[in-house]
């Protein structure tokens, strides 16, 4: 930063000076003086081109080391949930608690934020932390976030990606507490709604996913056991790591994926669930994550599984 | 008929394109296939665009003055400020270089009689007003909320503003780039004069050259991107709404594909401009011509090839944000070697304060600080905190209008007495530079602060603690509102009562020096023939100079 500055204030001082200190040295003397001829030196040309090219380069990797250290989020993080729409911010804590534009995080944690959008594109904009991401609705785009608050206080978090009328309205504050205080707040605000493992759980129940994602595997679906993080063998012989965005997809468009040896069955939740139901059964089938998922072969593979089969071979 | 006393050297020239002896009355320009008279009918209507969106500006610097919005409600601040943008860049930026001066200037600085297809060149005229008349009409049925970008879904769902008008003119808008594009190529490769050389070709025609290759290139992208855009808003098809299965990220990168390349469209003539400007009032040739000319092209090319720099904090890939990154760098180079070449060009020339190299000089100092702010946003670390904020905003005026709008100004003083035969107030235009210079930055710079410090773009209000910076930009636009009212009464009172310049007042090189100003319709009595290096005042005894005698022996000072 201080370096692109000083380059940049440096060759924006010498250019303003070059042209004040030639515009008066050299002001036409009289009427009819023609200036003198310089010839061109492909030197002179070839060092304005290297020398800038070279701080250039340097700026990009200082840029590029940032930048591939923020997006890559680390391991140890506090899982919060934001949910951009027109024109709020709702936010849950790990433990289910809902905050509507206020974000509560305890100093010295790595904070990590995974963003959807209920309506238009947001962005999640915390300038004093010089983070932002862009919320996006749809299938394929779960964003996340990462930064790590050293310092307790409040700041200020604004939406930068215009979505409407009231745009700049679209923002709150980031609450910065000691570690012990956030635990105590979070404890204390009472009337949590039950955390989103469980509303997950309830969901799952409710919209009757249970009939046949099979815990054993003996469904009509895969069971979900083991599921998040892991390979999962499509039809037609791709894999795909099942990540939030996957099981998003999965959820509102179950087709769009097949899992080998599985009938498109499923029918399509596109319309049926909040952006905050699918985060809660999100969070449900990340808590199965940990246990064992049936052994293979256990599912009812009746069609499919002839086919998929000569195609891992091959590979 | 003239107040002022005839000049005793100079008198217009008994017939030329303007004189009513030609053709009589409004038929005769509006069905004009004359690539002078074309250009004034850019001229007047890009003004009337420059006005309105002009107009916009004011009310949303106004507004600004307060942190909760002092004019007007949100829903008419975000209208105004979409507006704002699609009048100034649709309509007044992309055309306003290439279609007024260089549809004015490029057949009678190759020694043409007119451009390749002079009637394409009105048919050009025509698409531009129909495009612009859909764009009115949309905003004055309803206005356009979406800011210029039209981003979905906000744009093709979640609006209430009149959209589709304005996308359908925008699209129809796209086909007259298009036309002046090819018919700029097809001119500058056939109809070049006996002698004129491809390297004996005004900086500014090569300048063209690479614009029209963006042009074509691009415009049909974003003409089609808007009309899916369209579509999706009145059938409900599903592009880019990812409720109906489209995807809200391809349309930025369509968008983007042709509207960063939309920016050297603006910026690239602008530049031939200031080529043109420099050697003519430093009085020797410049500089690293032929670096000049290929870096035009290296841009074109490079342009092409950065537009995901827009998207760095959508969750885009981070290879291809690194690839983007190097390569929004590796654009800045090219940029950097013309404004290296046009000050090693001033060095040992012989400088005149006329007021064009007034305007070209504050062209270089405030293009270079816009240019150099570009590598901030181009830096991926540093653009994750100063994307989409008041940074952004700074930093794209100071390219837009402190290069593109004091180019195009600029431009209009040095060529003002070709297009019209006569001059304008040298002192008050010399003034109306430094105005315009000191009103612009001070609008502008503090919003690099403001951007900096956090406040979002798009925001009809804001926290009270960036209140003064607010404030101080205002005062700036005041001043700038000023600095182009001025320019436009003088302008337009030399018309009538300016002193006759005679062809060639400052004296300056190029082919459309030679004829008589204002030119004849067909722009040469005879066919020139081009026997001279670009900018050589010193083997050009036709110029009047002291070409012989020079202030100092002169020898090649490498």
């Amino acid at each position: 930063m201080i370096f692109i500055t000083s380059v940049c204030v440096f060759f924006a001082a010498a250019i303003t000076f070059a042209i004040i200190y030639f515009f008066f040295k050299y002001h036409r003397k009289t009427p009819d003086a023609v200036g003198i001829v310089t010839h061109e030196d492909p030197r002179l040309e070839v060092a304005w081109i290297i020398v800038p090219l070279i701080l250039a380069m340097a700026m990009f990797s200082w840029g590029a080391v940032v930048y591939v250290d923020y997006r890559h989020t680390p391991s140890d993080t506090l899982d919060i949930y934001v949910v951009g729409k027109q024109w709020m911010w709702k936010i849950q804590q790990p433990n289910g608690l809902k905050e509507i534009n206020e974000l509560h995080v305890p100093v010295g944690r790595n904070i990590r934020l995974t963003l959807a959008s209920e309506d238009v594109i947001h962005d999640f904009f915390v300038p004093a932390f010089r983070v932002k991401m862009d919320v996006i609705p749809g299938n394929n785009h779960y964003n996340t976030m990462w930064f790590r608050p050293t310092k307790a206080g409040r700041y200020h978090f604004f939406c930068s990606q215009y979505c409407g009328t009231n745009h700049a309205l679209m923002g709150g504050w980031v609450i910065v507490m000691e570690p012990t205080e956030y635990a105590a707040w979070l404890s204390g605000s009472g009337g949590a709604d039950g955390n989103p493992v469980t509303a997950g759980e309830k969901l799952f129940a409710e919209k009757a996913c249970a009939t046949c994602h099979l815990a054993n595997g003996t469904g009509r679906a895969p069971s979900l056991n083991g599921l998040f993080g892991s390979q999962v063998p499509l039809a037609g012989g791709a894999t795909v790591v099942a990540d939030e965005a996957y099981i998003r997809e999965s959820i509102l468009q179950p087709n769009a994926k097949i899992v080998a040896g599985y009938l498109p069955l499923m029918p399509a939740f596109q319309g049926q669930v909040t952006e905050e139901q699918i985060l809660a059964l999100t969070a449900y089938i990340k808590s199965l994550q940990s246990l064992p998922a049936p052994a293979k072969g256990s599912g009812v593979a009746p069609v499919r599984g002839a086919e998929t089969a000569p195609a891992t071979e091959k590979k | 008929m003239n107040d002022t006393p005839p000049n005793p050297e100079h008198q217009l020239p008994d017939r030329h394109y303007l004189s009513a002896s030609y053709r009589a009355g409004l038929r005769s320009w509006f069905l004009t296939t004359d690539h002078k008279r074309i250009a004034l009918l850019y001229l007047a209507s890009v003004t009337v665009f420059f006005f309105i969106g002009g107009v916009f500006a004011t009310m949303i610097r106004i507004h600004l003055l307060t942190p909760e919005g002092a004019l007007v409600s949100p829903e008419t601040y975000n209208k105004l400020f979409t507006m704002h943008g699609v009048a100034m860049i649709f309509f007044f930026l992309i055309p306003s270089i290439p279609a007024v001066l260089g549809n004015f200037l490029i057949p009678i600085m190759i020694g043409a009689k007119d451009l390749a297809f002079p009637k394409i060149n009105l048919l050009s005229w025509y698409i531009y007003i129909i495009g612009g008349c859909f764009v009115l009409y949309s905003f004055s049925t309803g206005g356009l909320d979406t800011g210029w970008t039209f981003y979905p879904p906000l744009s093709s769902i979640y609006s209430n503003s009149a959209v589709t008008p304005a996308v359908i003119g925008i699209f129809i808008n796209g086909f007259s780039s298009i036309l002046t594009g090819l018919n700029f190529i097809v001119t500058i490769h056939t109809m070049r004069a006996p002698g004129m050389t491809w390297f004996r070709l005004p900086l500014f025609c090569w300048a063209h050259y690479a614009t029209s290759l963006v042009m074509i290139l691009g415009t049909p992208v974003v003409a089609i991107t808007l009309l899916l855009a369209g579509l999706e808003r009145m059938f409900h098809l599903g592009f880019f709404n990812p409720s109906m299965g489209g995807d809200p990220i391809l349309f930025q990168h369509l968008f983007w594909f042709y509207s960063h390349p939309a920016v050297y469209i603006m910026i690239l003539p602008a530049m031939g401009v200031i080529s043109e400007i420099i050697p003519t009032f430093a009085r020797k040739p410049i500089f690293g011509y032929s670096f000049i000319a290929a870096s035009s092209i290296a841009i074109a090319v490079i342009g092409f090839l950065v537009w995901a720099h827009h998207m760095f904090v959508t969750g885009e890939s981070t290879y291809a944000a690194l690839a983007f990154s190097f390569l929004s760098f590796l654009v800045a180079i090219p940029s950097a070697v013309k404004v290296f070449n046009w000050t090693a060009t001033l060095y040992k020339g012989s400088i005149s304060w006329d007021p064009p190299m007034i305007y070209a000089l504050g062209f270089i100092g405030l293009f270079t600080i816009g240019g150099l702010t570009g590598l901030f946003l181009a830096c991926l670390g540093l653009d994750i905190h100063i994307h989409d904020t008041y940074f952004v905003i700074a930093h794209f005026h100071y390219i837009m209008v402190g290069g593109a709008v004091m180019g195009y100004v600029g431009g209009l003083h040095f060529w003002w007495p070709k297009i019209t035969g006569r001059l304008y107030p040298k002192a008050l235009a010399r003034f109306a530079a430094i105005v315009l210079f000191v009103g612009f930055n001070l609008t502008f710079f503090p919003q690099f602060i403001l951007g900096y410090l956090g406040m979002p773009r798009r925001y009809h209000s804001y926290p009270p603690e960036f209140q003064v910076l607010n404030v101080l930009s205002t005062a700036g636009a005041s001043i700038l509102a000023l600095g182009y009212l001025l320019p436009m009464c003088y302008l337009t009172w030399s018309m009538r009562y300016g002193k006759v310049a005679g062809p060639n007042p400052w004296p300056a090189t190029g082919l459309e020096w030679k004829t008589d100003s204002p030119p004849p319709t067909e722009n040469f009595h005879v066919t020139p023939v081009v026997d001279w290096e670009p900018y050589d005042f010193r083997h050009r005894p036709d110029l009047g100079l002291a070409a012989g005698a020079p202030l100092a022996p002169a020898h090649g000072d490498d």
